[in-house]
Parts: structure tokens; sequence; C-alpha cells
């Protein structure tokens, strides 16, 4: 391909030099479905007594998110609504990043937990769920007759 | 590109750049009387949300805070860090004295409102 030593169009040539020098430094290729890892993310950690699990899901009404535990797989689903009004002519979107639209995760949990004892709080759009361990499988000492 | 009203600035140079942050995602919609910044906050609460405008330059600096139990092991972490920050650069229409916030389950809204004299007019044409 015949590539001009002294391009014109210096800006077009700016912005990929840009692009490759990104690429360069995205070693691992990205996801089919983008870097985003999705909506909301999650963290999750263990105690010995409960598995607690962190929904970032800023913007969204608690009442509306579902959240369901069955045969030890929670899911998390919901909509998110959009902020970017559907084109009218007098508005303007330069950046639209967030996410909008249905989510959904679904998150496989250890075998040791009880169902029946579930907590989900909502705080500052962080969905907090506890989950606790069934009280059969906690360490016991056994006394000595 | 360059035309738009509220460019994103590169990473800070100097101070401040050692700590690696949170990027929070951002909408900007532009309408004739000003601009409006959602940020995706999760996590941050009220009183440790800083917004500021240094010179042409909008900074967004939070910390998440999330309540934790004591004996908690991370299993699984998307978010590994706690501290949020970005930065805009605005134009000289916006008048950055007017700006307003607000944060609502963990989603910011700022508005900033074009100054006065950038307005949209209608101007009344006189017949004689």
């Amino acid at each position: 391909m015949y590539r001009s030593l002294f391009p014109r169009d210096l800006f077009a040539e700016f912005d990929r030099l840009q692009r490759e020098l990104q690429q360069s430094f995205d070693t691992v290729s990205p996801s089919i479905r983008g870097f985003a890892r999705g909506y909301p993310a999650l963290n999750v950690g263990s105690t010995p007594k409960s598995v607690e699990v962190y929904a970032f899901a800023p913007g969204i009404d608690p009442a509306r998110i579902e959240i369901h535990l069955e045969r030890g797989v929670l899911t998390i689903e919901g909509e998110r609504p959009s902020t970017v009004a559907a084109d009218d002519g007098k508005t303007t979107a330069h950046i639209n990043e967030r996410f909008a639209g249905r989510f959904r995760r679904v998150l496989s949990l250890p075998d040791d937990i009880d169902p029946a004892a579930v907590n989900a709080s909502f705080r500052d759009g962080v969905l907090h769920v506890s989950v606790q361990r069934r009280e059969s499988t906690q360490p016991r000492r056994i006394e000595v007759q | 590109m360059s035309n738009q009203a509220v460019t994103q600035s590169s990473a800070q140079a100097g101070p401040g750049r050692e700590d690696a942050a949170l990027l929070p995602p951002v909408d900007v919609i532009e309408d004739a009387t000003g601009i409006t910044l959602y940020a995706d906050l999760p996590g941050v609460p009220k009183d440790r949300l800083n917004v500021r405008v240094e010179g042409e330059t909008l900074l967004i600096d939070a910390d998440l805070v999330l309540a934790v139990p004591q004996d908690m092991q991370a299993s699984h972490a998307e978010v590994q860090r706690t501290h949020y920050r970005r930065a805009f650069t605005l134009s000289r229409e916006l008048d950055p004295d007017k700006v307003s916030a607000e944060l609502n389950q963990g989603v910011l809204r700022l508005r900033i409102p074009k100054a006065e004299h950038a307005q949209p007019r209608r101007i009344d044409v006189q017949v004689s």
C-alpha cells in the first residue's frame, strides 16, 4: 500500500498513531462484548459464616431489581433507563459511556449456603447480597462425654 | 472534534498520578442552555465526593466506601480500587460559577449552564 511520506491529513495520521499505540498496550484481545466486564460489576467475598456479593449498580431503582436464588445460582437482573434521550434535534450527546438497557448477571454460590437466609440491601448505588452458610456445615467442637 | 464543548483532558500529569484510580463512565449531554454530565460513582457517599473547578478544569474526585465484614476474604473482584477520578476541560462559554451537582444512588448529575452571553437569544424584528 502506498502511503505518502508527507501525509496531508495530519490529524488522521495522529488518530491512526494513537489507535496503534492503544492496540499495542492492550496485550490481551478484548472480549467480543467489549472491554466492560458487564453491568453491574460484581465483587464477591466470603466469611466463615456467609457469602457476600456486592453489585455496583448505580442509578437503579432498588425496588425494580430482581434477585433470584435457585439451586445455588444467584441471578441479579433488571433494567437501567437511558439518560441520553432520543435525538430531538435540540440536544447533543458528546460522550455516552454509561450502560443502559436490560442487564442480567448470574453467579454460582458455594454448596453450603442456606437459601432461606438471604439479605439484600441497597446503598449509594451498591447492592449488597449476603447469603448465610448453613448452620450444620459450621465447624463444631465435639465434647467428649 | 474541536467544537466539542467539553473535551476530556488526558490523565493529570504530575502529582496525584501515582495512585491509579477508577475512571467512572460518564454521559455528557448538551442542550441550548448548558451541559448535563452524569457519572456513575457507585459506593460513594455524599461526604466523600469532591467536585471542583480549577481554572478551566472540572475535577471529579470520590472515594468508594463499602461496609465489608471484618473477616471477609475477597474471592472475585471486578472493582479493585477505592478511588474515582476524572477530569474534563471546560470551554469558555460555560459558567464555572454556576455548576450544580446532585448525587443520587451512586449517580452524580452535574449541570453546567452556559454563560449569559452564550445563551441563545431570539431577536425580534421590528416592523416600522
